[in-house]
């Protein structure tokens, strides 16, 4: 059974540690909110000039002021501060930021990304999405293995145009983990959604891997 | 001191609006957006314009209505991502489109503001971004050379303000609001509530009068909502 998306938030969620100032990206990534342990604390930063993202609000107390990067309405906590977008991404560039998750169309083999362009087709824009890759300390990716096509998305050499060159750390599929540590090191498969067959992801990955399951 | 408060958007920009002009204007998404002076700026009719905006608001709102009437012949953005009549426009080759990185767009405006010509950043080296720019190796990283960005006119919106031109923002809606105000030849601002000169707490003033040329306490605004994401009221006993 592959992992449903909750639980590749789940799993993305064991990158967190206590002290963390995390940023999320839209889709998948923003389930991680739901997975950070009892216990820990950890803060989200929304790229548009916040820190300390609290959850949504109930509904009849939205405020058309408060929202987070992907335009959906928030709340703030105790410890919530804002300030303009020049901080907010001084904070990201300025490798303040220990995580950043966020989805993908392409990564390959080298620790290259592409998650914001199809040329001729796609045309909605980077966002935050280079800066972070350039400036956060660690970069994890959350995607589906394959394109609905059947493509596969962890590639040898990304085809789409780069979001930012050897920035992803790790990558979260709902067949697998992959260590992709910026290219330094071979690519190595960690662990293996239940169910799934060493055979199946390999066919289903263009990269070269190594299998180091660890769990 | 002088005051710069007018008493209608259209005022506010009189004399200030000319075709084939810049025009900062800011916001994300539709939180923070200058709504009033928009709408005024379509009312003028001026066209052939370059909108540098973070976002080109949505289908029917915000700067999704100067698309509509077809003032814009260029848009500096980094996400456009929320507005179909864009996306048509662009691929159809009626409108020219600059993306930017959200963060390098916002520190080009920051230092366009602050007299600074241009910046080193790492964000898009060995991207389409980077193309044709001088990149520089510092300590052994690459960076590739933006340029600061200026404008004929910034029109930005605060939540206060006093007839000085002090202005506070409110929350999330400061955004690219204040960068913007700086880098403006003409700096045009509309708030939520116009004060008493003296009532804004003096610590906590987001941007001087200095950068705001004049200013409109706007009517009703409509500060319209684009992902209205709630919990059950339900689950608040809970909490």
């Amino acid at each position: 059974m592959a992992w449903t998306r909750d639980e590749m938030a789940a799993r993305a969620a064991s990158e967190l540690q206590d002290g963390f100032y995390v940023n999320l990206g839209i889709g998948i990534p923003t389930l991680v909110a739901n997975h950070i342990p009892k216990g820990m604390s950890v803060t989200l930063q929304s790229e548009n000039g916040m820190l300390g993202m609290g959850p949504f609000p109930f509904e009849g107390e939205e405020d058309a002021d408060l929202i987070n990067a992907g335009k959906q309405t928030i709340t703030e906590l105790p410890s919530s501060s804002y300030f303009s977008s020049a901080d907010s991404f001084a904070m990201i560039r300025g490798g303040h930021i220990d995580l950043s998750i966020l989805g993908a169309m392409q990564v390959a083999a080298n620790g290259d990304l592409a998650n914001w362009m199809v040329p001729g087709k796609m045309v909605k824009g980077m966002g935050g999405a280079m800066d972070l890759v350039a400036g956060v300390k660690r970069v994890v990716v959350v995607m589906e293995h394959i394109e609905k096509s059947g493509a596969p998305k962890l590639v040898k050499a990304c085809s789409l145009p780069l979001t930012g060159q050897k920035v992803v750390d790790l990558v979260v599929t709902d067949l697998g983990v992959f260590e992709i540590n910026r290219g330094r090191t071979p690519v190595r498969l960690t662990a293996l959604a239940p169910g799934i067959a060493l055979e199946e992801i390999k066919a289903k990955t263009d990269a070269d891997f190594e299998v180091a399951l660890t769990a | 001191m002088a005051d710069k408060t007018r008493k209608d958007a259209t005022q506010a920009l009189a004399g200030r609006l000319f075709d084939g002009m810049t025009i900062m204007a800011g916001g994300f998404g539709l939180c923070g957006i200058p709504e009033h002076l928009i709408a005024a700026i379509r009312d003028s009719g001026i066209k052939d314009l370059t909108v540098i905006s973070n976002n080109c608001g949505v289908d029917g709102f915000g700067l999704g209505v100067l698309l509509e009437t077809g003032q814009i012949r260029k848009m500096i953005s980094s996400y456009v991502g929320e507005n179909k009549l864009f996306a048509e426009l662009y691929l159809s080759g009626k409108l020219e489109l600059e993306f930017n990185p959200q963060g390098t767009l916002a520190e080009r405006i920051r230092a366009g503001g602050a007299g600074i010509p241009a910046f080193f950043t790492k964000t898009g080296v060995g991207t389409l971004v980077a193309e044709g720019k001088e990149i520089r190796n510092f300590d052994g990283e690459d960076f590739v050379m933006e340029r600061g960005l200026i404008a004929d006119l910034s029109i930005v919106k605060a939540w206060k303000g006093d007839a000085e031109g002090n202005l506070i923002y409110r929350k999330t809606a400061r955004n690219f609001n204040p960068m913007m105000a700086t880098a403006g030849k003409i700096c045009v601002a509309e708030v939520e509530h116009l004060v008493t000169v003296g009532d804004l707490d003096k610590d906590n003033i987001h941007t001087p009068g200095i950068y705001v040329d004049s200013l409109v306490e706007g009517a009703a605004f409509e500060k319209r909502i684009e992902q209205r994401t709630t919990r059950p009221v339900a689950e608040k006993a809970a909490v």
